[in-house]
């Protein structure tokens, strides 16, 4: 029983690449304004309700700051933020090109069902850069 | 320092009584034998087993043949419904929106073979007695309303609702596994034909549980083989399970039906103060052990897990703690599908105290504001 006790909140569903980035993410926007950015984009699943909004920076066709904001389940945080740093200083042609089978590789996979709603930053950061090529 | 666990999720399972578990030890060993054989040893067991009928059927107020010992709360609910309807070939059955799984897949099954109505409930989780008279009809079966939500913890006037079928022929199941321990199990004063019981949600162990079946009701086993339990439920008898029941429906008080109460009056009061917090299902008629809470902004399995990391087990009706990926049922039938998103229940129990609850407050304070912030919802 002691055992049992002691390991309350050590054991965790997901993976631990996972479980890093839901207890400490990355780069989510906090005091700047959204006017500060190049380029937004914003996408939500109906399926399970899950939202994502990406916040970029964009300097001489560069990623050069990637913020953004999430409400959604522990692998939806997660997602969003190790796509943030996955695509930070990147091209944005090759941003673009970033897939959910990318994001998903890198979290060290995720429960099947969980992908197709968790794995929605993509789809917000291509709407960023097809808003930020729409402008220019 | 880490703060030993706090378990605030006693409607998903309790943990068992010390006493329940002292009385139920000796049928793991010394008296292990099978009540069906009949040298001087079985007959122990046997004697344990109908010892344990009678406190049962007392606590239900009803005779020792009308209690059925099953497997759990799913196996007692599907032998109500299933057996019930083998009577039948065709006809019309109600149940509600918010039904347990193990009533409400039942009856999904069911669909092709009877004409089904599902009861909505209103903004507060209630089933209407009026709506259930007006969905019957001339060839209504059955029926099978909760006593208690699992979710939403609201309080169905189960004795309206049999009030309303005493002149219809339709014979009525309650589900009162949640129920159990809080409220009236008098059978006789609920006026229902069949009864779900269940033994790990009242400090009995998981895989024992009782349908109780009127005398003048009857129903098809659908597990076959020995005569166990009148022939109605086959296999060989649980005999410590059996024996942890009966203790823990003698150990029932309604002191500590009480001391949830003023736990759950504080923890509610609380909450309410906090911007973006609001109360699923009625305040009034709802168990003295549940809350049910959907957070402005915040997913609700997020919040679970986050809990989870600081010491806290509490339950959500969040999309991702289901297959389909759809929220809650319950608190969709009572609410909006973000709400459902939204939602986090917290139910209390025999063990819970007022200093487990003050760190849960302070928890989920901090982490609730954690998750506004980095939602697009916000809270701005």
């Amino acid at each position: 029983m002691a055992e049992v006790k002691e390991k309350t909140g050590q054991k965790f569903i997901y993976s631990e690449i996972v479980e890093d980035h839901f207890f400490n993410p990355r780069n989510i926007l906090k005091q700047e304004k959204e006017k500060d950015f190049d380029a937004i984009g914003e996408i939500g699943s109906p399926a399970c309700g899950d939202v994502m909004k990406v916040y970029l920076k964009i300097r001489e066709n560069k990623i050069v700051d990637f913020k953004w904001k999430t409400f959604g389940c522990a692998s939806a945080i997660a997602a969003t933020s190790i796509l943030s740093e996955m695509a930070m200083g990147m091209d944005i042609e090759d941003a673009y090109q970033i897939s959910a089978k990318d994001i998903t590789e890198a979290l060290g996979g995720l429960p099947k069902r969980k992908i197709h709603c968790s794995v929605l930053g993509d789809q917000a950061l291509r709407k960023a850069i097809d808003s930020y090529r729409q402008k220019i | 320092m880490k703060q030993s666990p706090i378990y605030l999720d006693y409607a998903s399972t309790t943990p068992i009584d010390e006493k329940v578990l002292k009385a139920m030890a000796p049928y793991f060993g010394d008296v292990f034998y099978n009540p069906s054989s009949i040298y001087s040893l079985g007959l122990l067991a046997k004697d344990a087993v109908d010892k344990s009928r009678k406190v049962i059927a007392k606590f239900l107020n009803c005779q020792e043949e009308e209690i059925i010992f099953t497997s759990g709360g799913t196996e007692s609910d599907n032998l109500a419904i299933f057996g019930y309807l083998e009577n039948f070939e065709s006809g019309h059955i109600v149940t509600s929106e918010i039904e347990h799984p193990a009533v409400y897949e039942a009856f999904k099954k069911l669909e092709g073979k009877f004409k089904v109505t599902y009861l909505q409930p209103d903004s507060n989780g209630l089933i209407s007695p009026a709506d259930l008279k007006k969905a019957l009809k001339q060839n209504t079966v059955f029926v099978s309303i909760m006593y208690a939500n699992n979710e939403i913890g609201t309080i169905q006037p189960i004795k309206e609702f049999t009030k309303i079928l005493k002149n219809h022929k339709a014979v009525f199941h309650t589900d009162a596994c949640q129920a159990t321990g809080y409220l009236e199990m008098d059978v006789k004063k609920l006026g229902v034909d069949l009864l779900t019981l269940n033994g790990s949600k009242i400090y009995a162990p998981k895989g024992i549980g009782v349908l109780y079946k009127k005398k003048e009701v009857s129903i098809a086993p659908q597990i076959v083989g020995g005569d166990q339990e009148l022939g109605l439920r086959a296999g060989t008898e649980n005999v410590p399970g059996i024996v942890a029941l009966a203790r823990a429906v003698e150990i029932i008080s309604s002191k500590n039906a009480k001391k949830e109460k003023q736990l759950q009056d504080y923890l509610i009061r609380e909450l309410m103060q906090i911007k973006g917090v609001k109360l699923n299902g009625s305040r009034v008629r709802r168990l003295p052990n549940n809350i049910n809470i959907s957070v402005q902004g915040v997913e609700g399995e997020s919040l679970l897990l986050d809990l989870d990391k600081q010491g806290i087990a509490v339950s959500t009706g969040s999309a991702c703690s289901s297959r389909d990926l759809k929220p809650s049922r319950v608190i969709r039938a009572i609410s909006t599908e973000k709400n459902a998103h939204e939602s986090l229940r917290v139910t209390l129990g025999r063990f819970t105290t007022k200093k487990e609850i003050d760190i849960f407050l302070k928890v989920f304070k901090n982490s609730i504001k954690r998750f506004q912030e980095m939602s697009p919802y916000g809270r701005s």
